[in-house]
């Protein structure tokens, strides 16, 4: 099934055209904040460059976080407009999962962390097993300590990777058994997406363009306002 | 492949390529979908050449940011992102068209809340990479420019134009439909922001335009001489001492009639946007006075320039209240006319939060 990946959860912003053969194309910047002025040209790119025409699509496969609201906004608009308008359906993954799924070969616990800002991280723990990832925990957030703390009271080895560590790596130096995984691989990527998208493709789990919503894992900053003294209704 | 299609009002399958064809000549006799999420709207429409409204959708997020007393811009941004393509397909059932007869996809690209405009941006350039088409970015301040023209298609320049809404209160003087100049502006709030301060004080709740006109219809415009600042101090507007005026009132007065005190203050904002707006014509031969932006819904305003220009012997051009509010209508509009004058917008366009008017920019075409 082909393929067109979309990711812009974190500071990267990218896509790829895939299919059960690989990936065919892979554009990507890690550039933080620029991901609406970058993914539309991308995707002109990677058409360009593997001579695939969108038309040909059979999916559009997306990041829906948790990870910087904005750019999963950009992501998701772009591939839900685009999958609507080419009459495709959607795959939708979590960032999180991206994140753990080069390191499917382990043999250990992975734990995907993404910095939150606010001084918090969003973060998923997942087991791997002859090349296949298992979620073990929800997507949740929390303050890296907080995360420090869950970890710690584990004895199971574990990889910790994602862009939470680039900020925070510190925090968790000292736990036993514990390995954070290089910088190079902070960051959920389009290829893996495209990849890791043809399992959920194959098994025919796909959404409507309408149903599909970015992983917040917060609500909206803002309290509903109490009702103001009123200082009227009186003639 | 046994993919079930989705249920697509503006799918089209086949024709794109992989490139799209922006350099290309541009079909003046095109039908442009215009996109706007630049605040607490989410809006999809087709125009005809620029002109003719065959559909404008809005999806009104009102409700959702009344509770917290004004528009908070994470709330805006979840809202748009679940009505984005629920409200284009609805454009394109409402006007009967399909994707095919599609020339261009514009959007408001600024000014607005970053983080609402990105999904109206994001979309159009998708929809524009999908069909082949060009993509249009519109300044949203210059959609409302030309939203007046939707309704009134014979409306004459030079005219001036009271933009007046929750964000922005300018006085414009309009020379042709891409050419034209910021005359005056508000150097503190917005005259739609001082409603809403003024109904927040109030208790009167979220947004306060509307609820200020309603209540003003049954007080006296003339109980309270409320301050008309800087009315005799060149083109530009103050409403921040007017809205302080309001609350020094009520707190000296708690018994005073809410209804006097909304007509009072209603009065005051319209008396100085108008009598302004009548010098700026006389000074510069305008054939006409014009109402854009949300605040131009405003009753008494509405009325005092009709008075004013038949009093004057200009036109008075009163949009309707769709027209006046944000829609995407006008953004269709405007993008046809920056379509022909500056070609296509490249993809790299992001948003631009603090986009001002793109003023005096010269233009090939005559409008009148």
């Amino acid at each position: 099934m082909l393929i067109l990946s979309i990711e812009s959860a974190t500071g990267r912003v990218g896509c790829a055209i895939g299919s059960p053969e690989g990936v065919h194309v892979c554009v990507e910047a890690t550039r933080d904040r620029h991901h609406a002025e970058l993914l539309a040209p991308q995707i002109q790119t990677a058409c360009a460059h593997s001579g695939i025409a969108l038309s040909d699509l059979d999916a559009v496969a997306v990041d829906v976080g948790p990870g910087l609201y904005t750019g999963l906004r950009v992501g998701v608009a772009t591939a839900v407009t685009m999958a609507h308008a080419l009459g495709v359906q959607v795959i939708a993954v979590s960032s999180l999962e991206l994140l753990a799924y080069p390191l499917r070969h382990s043999s250990r616990r992975v734990a995907a962390v993404i910095d939150a800002r606010r001084g918090e991280v969003f973060h998923a723990c997942f087991s791997c097993a002859d090349g296949h990832i298992e979620r073990l925990t929800e997507p949740a957030v929390s303050t890296p300590e907080q995360l420090c703390e869950q970890l710690a009271a584990s004895d199971a080895a574990t990889l910790i990777v994602g862009d939470g560590i680039l900020r925070y790596g510190s925090l968790f130096k000292d736990l036993p058994d514990l390995v954070q995984v290089e910088p190079g691989l902070a960051h959920p990527s389009a290829a893996s997406l495209v990849l890791l998208a043809q399992t959920p493709a194959a098994q025919q789990e796909f959404l409507r363009p309408q149903e599909v919503e970015p992983l917040y894992l917060r609500r909206p900053d803002a309290q509903p306002q109490p009702q103001h003294q009123t200082q009227s209704t009186q003639r | 492949m046994g993919l079930p299609s989705a249920e697509s009002a503006f799918a089209v399958g086949g024709q794109p390529g992989p490139t799209a064809r922006f350099d290309s000549g541009v079909n003046p006799a095109g039908v442009i979908l215009g996109i706007e999420t630049s605040c607490d709207e989410t809006a999809a429409a087709l125009v005809a050449e620029g002109q003719q409204v065959l559909s404008s959708v809005v999806s009104s997020q009102v409700d959702l940011h009344a509770r917290y007393g004004g528009v908070v811009p994470e709330v805006a941004g979840r809202a748009h992102v679940q009505r984005i393509v629920p409200v284009i397909e609805q454009a394109f059932k409402a006007a009967q068209r399909s994707a095919d007869q599609v020339t261009a996809v514009a959007a408001t690209t600024g000014p607005g809340l970053i983080g609402a405009l990105l999904v109206g941006v994001s979309a159009a350039k998708a929809l524009a990479l999908v069909w082949d088409v060009p993509f249009v970015s519109v300044n949203h301040l210059e959609a409302h420019l030309h939203a007046a023209f939707l309704d009134e298609p014979d409306l004459e320049l030079p005219a001036v134009v009271m933009l007046v809404s929750g964000g922005h209160t300018m006085l414009v003087l309009m020379q042709d439909r891409l050419h034209y100049r910021v005359i005056g502006a508000t150097v503190d709030d917005a005259a739609g922001e001082a409603f809403d301060k003024v109904a927040r004080f109030m208790g009167l709740g979220y947004p306060g335009g509307p609820v200020i006109d309603k209540l003003s219809s049954q007080g006296t415009r003339d109980a309270i001489d409320f301050p008309r600042a800087m009315l005799n101090d060149g083109w530009n507007f103050s409403f921040s001492g007017l809205k302080t005026a309001v609350i020094n009132y009520l707190r000296r007065n708690p018994e005073a009639s809410t209804e006097d005190v909304a007509a009072s203050f209603q009065e005051a904002v319209a008396d100085v946007l108008v009598t302004k707006a009548r010098r700026a014509a006389e000074e510069h031969g305008a054939k006409g006075l014009c109402l854009a932006g949300g605040v131009a819904a405003n009753s008494r305003l509405r009325e005092m320039t009709r008075e004013a220009c038949a009093a004057d012997g200009l036109a008075a051009y009163l949009p309707s209240r769709a027209m006046c509010t944000d829609n995407a209508a006008m953004v269709a509009a405007a993008g046809w006319w920056r379509l022909q004058a500056d070609g296509p917008s490249p993809l790299s366009v992001g948003g631009d939060p603090s986009w001002g008017l793109p003023e005096s920019r010269s233009c090939q075409l005559n409008a009148h």
